[in-house]
């Protein structure tokens, strides 16, 4: 069956490394702080200044001045961190992010992203996300395989304004985890009980297949 | 050096129509609402508003939009103010929209007297249209221009009366780059104590680059997502 959005989080959080600085967009990436693996310790870095992030506060003690990126009321972890944005971009820039992950409404075979922006309709603005997924080295896209009308995302080319160039590495959808490299998609894991044909038949771009498929473990 | 300007409307006197100002803030975090109040009021228009959003429909810049003060935004992410979308895809205000990392560096730069700098950040994308591209290390990068302003606007949460602020929290983000990129910069406080208050260690921005600050009459610090959860 394919995961919900829950399920592609903590098929995510299977990828987080033991002193890892982390940076979730916003949507499903946020979810992958509820599934941390046990014995981990990792940090996440919100782009609007804090690194520590904390999850929601209680009711009652919301500070108008603790957000995340996302604009929501936060709290922070012992040993936490604020400051300015041109710092958090540096930390971004400079790579001393292990890990970012962010959603995406297209993807290419060759790592070509698009999350920011469709033409004469939805005006939001690329955000951090340009700077993000310009420079960090291990990019992580997590999204549903296929839109609301049933039309792949995982393409051969982006129809849509690209966000960044060349830059995924790897995809988690609901029916699937894929590696991007030599210009294909590679399938790497199913989603428990979905078979290749079915990922196949809704993966748009160059799919490769390589030997026996294993399911996603949980 | 006194920098104390008594009122809001002292504090943002010199503006004037189709001027450029920076406003700090990150959403409504650490926007200067009282300055933002008396623009509105004082009805000055045709304005180039550089700030990473640009509000929402009732609160912060979408105030100013409403009203259509604002002649071009330059903002990384504007998608939470429906005003700001019908005036853009109507053509009645100019957008540029600019990843936000190079835009917090973009107004560190103007400040630091950087004229312009390379970054991998849009390359390949429309945000590099026009502009220079070189390689680094194997890498295309694109060059990105300093921006200024003729005022910058910035909201700190206590400073003192020699212009030295402290920001709290999450609400820093853009105050402390537009503070240093502006010919005037004005910065409105929660709380404004005599020098020697603050102690020097623990200043954010340092007064040299702020030349007015008054402690705002009132700050409703509006939330824009309310989100908690349950104990």
């Amino acid at each position: 069956m394919a995961l919900d959005k829950n399920g592609i989080a903590q098929r995510i959080a299977q990828e987080l490394r033991d002193g890892w600085y982390v940076n979730l967009g916003i949507g499903i990436p946020t979810l992958v702080a509820n599934y941390i693996p046990e014995g981990i310790e990792v940090e996440f870095q919100s782009e609007n200044g804090v690194l520590g992030m904390g999850p929601f506060p209680f009711e009652g003690e919301e500070d108008a001045d603790l957000i995340n990126a996302g604009k929501q009321t936060i709290t922070t972890m012992k040993g936490a961190s604020f400051f300015d944005s041109a710092t958090s971009f540096a930390m971004i820039r400079g790579q001393h992010v292990q890990l970012t992950v962010l959603g995406a409404m297209e993807v290419s075979e060759n790592g070509d992203i698009a999350n920011w922006k469709i033409p004469g309709k939805m005006v939001k603005g690329m955000g951090g996300a340009m700077d993000l997924v310009a420079s960090a080295d291990n990019i992580i896209v997590a999204m549903m395989h296929s839109n609301r009308a049933g039309v792949s995302k995982l393409l051969k080319a982006c129809s849509l304004p690209l966000t960044g160039v060349g830059c995924v590495k790897k995809v988690v959808t609901d029916l699937a985890v894929l590696e991007i490299k030599t210009g294909a998609f590679h399938l790497l894991e199913r989603a428990p009980g979905v078979s290749v044909e079915e990922i196949q038949a809704k993966t748009e771009g160059t799919l490769i297949v390589n030997g026996i498929i294993p399911e996603m473990s949980f | 050096m006194n920098k104390v300007v008594n009122t809001v409307s002292e504090a943002v006197h010199g503006i004037k129509d189709n001027m450029t100002l920076m406003l700090g803030g990150f959403g409504l975090c650490g926007i200067p609402e009282n300055s933002i109040a008396e623009l509105v009021r004082k009805g000055i228009s045709g304005l180039t508003c550089i700030s990473n959003n640009a509000g929402v429909d009732d609160f912060g810049l979408g105030l100013l939009l409403q009203k259509k003060q604002i002649k071009k935004m330059i903002s990384s992410y504007v998608g939470e103010n429906d005003e700001f979308e019908r005036q853009m895809l109507s053509g009645e205000l100019e957008v540029d929209l600019i990843p936000q990392g190079s835009l917090a560096e973009r107004c560190r730069a103007g400040g630091a007297g950087i004229p312009a700098f390379y970054t991998p950040a849009g390359f390949g994308t429309e945000v590099a249209e026009g502009k220079e591209v070189r390689e680094f290390n194997g890498k295309p990068h694109i060059l990105e221009h300093a921006l200024h302003a003729d005022y910058a606007i910035v909201k700190a949460w206590k400073g003192d009366t020699e212009g030295n602020l402290v920001f709290k929290a999450t609400a820093r983000n853009f105050n402390p780059m537009m503070a240093m990129a502006g010919k005037i910069t004005i910065a409105e406080v929660e709380e404004l104590v005599p020098a020697g208050t603050l102690k020097p260690n623990e200043i954010h921005t340092p007064g040299i680059f702020v030349q007015r600050i008054f402690q705002g009459a009132r700050f409703e610090k509006r939330i824009e997502q309310r989100t908690t959860r349950t104990k």
